[in-house]
């Protein structure tokens, strides 16, 4: 198997998507001559041409819109947003617009469109560029939330996002961008829905996804080889749909969670997970479920701060020790 | 009632006067629907937010005259009109106001989410301005596969002021896409009159920065806007490239249902409604087929009989339809996949 950067395995998604089938189209800011803000879209303009890769303005509402418009009469377009900060702009044209169309209108109408770009921070992007926010997608009916940590599901996501027939929110991480792994060639498509076990253990189910997941893996491993605690690391990969079968399963082995995410705490995904396995596996609990993720401020510039700002391995390794306390 | 607008002394070319008998006949059908709705709504057959059209007719009559089968359509919730004028079924349209399953949308949508995709209708949007983005996408869609499709998109003279407005004339322009965008200024949006609204109350004007060819025209006169509507639409299809139009119209009903008379008085005066009422442009359609012999006060009168027999029909089926099915309520989410039911 092709060892591929996350920044290739989505390329190579959208390449062979773009060959597959002549409806898909990107559009975006800085995508075709600029070859792409993290480089994503490199050569795709040249390969595919302009009506098929549509350098914009900067307008948000514009993009989104426009790739939703395109998308009711069939096109399938792969949106790309600079930094999910900026899909704020464009917030009520994938809430009220994407996620309603088919609904109100009584299931007539198909809106499959892809919304793609780096979500997250941790590069000293400051208050402004730093946000994920991925729990605001999944509040609403309507859209699917998708957050890939390694290249293979990259690909194999992102595929499965473009032949998806409703409007997939599809949030990458910048600081995963040059992370390295195997990717299967040609046609490999993962199912939405589907968590997968990154790494199996018997002791502290730790329940992550996008980049977040490297950080438990990690965390992992050194509690492992330190302590001789063996976490077992479920990625959700999708978040709607979201499989609670795989979660629920690992919790019923290991009595003990922790929810790792970089979005903020208060209110953030993790609020979900745990209240779906109180509900459905709370005899099978030994201790309160945790959540670890970004402190609830604004995230700061200076690098120290910032560092205290998101979740750490060592934050994930105090929240095992806790559960196991 | 007597109509002060000046009649046009010729048809334009391309009208036949069956056309235009037609077309009055729309404008009749819509009027006299409109009529129904208020007191539909009082009986506590409909609910929500309900726009009327009554007024405007000429518009949405006059362009979507020129629509050919495979063209699309968008326009915001005040959208009765534009569907009926698109030849959907009055008796689904006021089906879909009452909720019920029979609706246009199987009563999931309501008065300001009328659709019907066959027709290339595709849907009133409720967030002001929300909708021209997406004509933007249909235009590009129509562009990509080489079509020679327009997409027409209709929103109010308040929609200017709001951002997705402009990113989206801007991106129609850069793209030329075949959309034409109709801005119905009827002077106000809800209470607020577009020369407090605008800082330039001419809104072709305020456009014409956009890089498209723009026109502001009068309408309250149905040959008026068919003939613009005509020129425009083909030079849109032929060129192609976007087009912006504002046509001066007036709304004779409040805003809303809510917006009753009190509340009118806060920001219009009876007399101001009394000169717009006075350019009626079923009056001065009507004015016409007489004063040129294309129609006898008795068809007049015969047409305007059964356009409000449809009416009523209408509401009688509406009536006597099923309310959606419970199970509705977790349709539809996603084309795919279940929503679960979160019951104890
Ligand atoms: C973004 C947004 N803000 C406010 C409203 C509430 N609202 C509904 S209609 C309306 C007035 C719109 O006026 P205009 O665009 O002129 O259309 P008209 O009602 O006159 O047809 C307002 C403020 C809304 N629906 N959407
Ligand atoms: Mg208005």
């Amino acid at each position: 198997m092709a060892v591929l950067t996350y920044r290739e395995a989505l390329r190579q998604a959208l390449t062979e998507e773009m060959e597959r089938d002549p409806n898909v189209f990107l559009l975006g800011e800085e995508i075709g001559r600029y070859q792409g803000t993290f480089r994503v879209t490199e050569g795709l303009l040249q390969r595919f041409g302009e009506m098929r890769v549509v350098d914009t303005p900067i307008s948000e509402s514009g993009i989104a819109g426009m790739a939703i418009g395109a998308a009711m009469i069939g096109l399938r377009p792969v949106a790309e947003f600079m930094t999910f900060s900026f899909a704020l702009i464009a917030a009520d044209q994938l809430v009220n617009h994407a996620a309603k169309i088919l609904y109100m209108f009584g299931g007539q109408m198909a809106v499959p469109v892809v919304f793609r770009g780096p979500a997250g921070g941790g590069a000293q992007l400051s208050a402004q560029h730093s946000h994920s926010l991925e729990s605001w997608y999944a509040h609403i009916p309507g859209l699917k939330v998708v957050t890939p940590a390694t290249p293979a599901d990259a690909k194999g996501l992102l595929k499965t996002a473009i032949r998806d027939d409703n409007p997939v929110i599809f949030m990458e991480h910048a600081k995963l961008y040059s992370t390295r792994g195997e990717v299967p060639e040609g046609d490999y498509t993962i199912p939405f829905g589907q968590a997968e076990i990154k790494r199996p253990g018997r002791d502290v189910t730790l329940i992550a996804y996008s980049q977040p997941v490297l950080l438990a893996l990690h965390a992992a491993e050194r509690l492992a080889e330190t302590e001789g605690i063996e976490c077992e690391v479920v990625d959700l990969r999708s978040l709607q749909p979201l499989d609670m079968e795989t979660v629920l399963r690992s919790v019923r082995k290991t009595h003990r969670a922790v929810v790792v995410h970089e979005d903020h705490r208060n209110v953030g995904f993790g609020a979900e997970v745990v209240a779906r396995i109180q509900e459905f596996a709370f005899d099978d609990l030994d201790a309160p479920v945790l959540r670890v993720a970004s402190a609830d401020v604004p995230i700061p510039y200076a690098r120290n701060l910032e560092r205290a700002a998101f979740p750490s391995e060592e934050d994930i390794i105090r929240a095992v020790k806790r559960v196991l306390a | 009632m007597k109509a002060e607008v000046p009649v046009q002394k010729a048809l334009p070319s391309s009208l036949t006067p069956q056309r235009l008998v037609e077309l009055y006949r729309t404008m009749l059908l819509i009027r006299h629907f409109e009529e129904q709705c208020a007191p539909a709504y009082r009986q506590g057959k409909m609910g929500g937010y309900m726009h009327v059209y009554i007024g405007q007719e000429a518009v949405a009559t006059g362009f979507i005259a020129h629509m050919r089968d495979d063209d699309y359509m968008v326009c915001s919730y005040r959208d009765h009109g534009h569907a009926l004028a698109r030849g959907s079924d009055p008796r689904r349209v006021m089906a879909e106001l009452f909720g019920r399953y029979t609706g246009v949308a199987k009563g999931k949508g309501g008065s300001m989410h009328l659709v019907d995709v066959e027709r290339g209708f595709l849907g009133g949007y409720g967030i002001v301005g929300g909708m021209v983005p997406l004509a933007v996408g249909v235009g590009y869609g129509i562009r990509y596969r080489g079509g020679d499709q327009v997409c027409l998109c209709f929103f109010g003279d308040g929609a200017m002021n709001i951002g997705p407005v402009h990113e989206a004339l801007n991106m129609a322009a850069i793209y030329k896409v075949p959309v034409v965008f109709i801005c119905e200024n009827n002077r106000y949006a809800m209470a607020t009159p577009i020369d407090f609204a605008s800082a330039v109350p001419n809104l072709a004007e305020r456009a014409r920065q956009y890089g498209m060819p723009t026109r502001q025209i009068e309408g309250m006169d149905l040959l008026e806007v068919y003939r613009h509507a005509e020129e425009i639409i083909h030079h849109v299809r032929t060129t192609p490239e976007p087009f912006f139009v504002e046509v001066l119209t007036y709304r004779f009903e409040g805003h809303g249902i809510a917006d009753n008379p009190t509340n009118q008085a806060l920001y219009r005066t009876k007399e101001e409604v009394e000169y717009w009422r006075q350019r009626d442009p079923i009056v001065s359609a009507a004015r016409f087929l007489l004063e040129n012999g294309l129609a006898t006060e008795s068809e007049l009168l015969e047409w305007d009989a059964e356009a409000k027999q449809q009416a009523l029909e209408a509401v009688a089926y509406a009536d006597a339809s099923p309310e959606p099915p419970l199970e509705e309520l977790y349709r539809d989410v996603y084309t795919d996949m279940e929503v679960p039911e979160w019951r104890y």
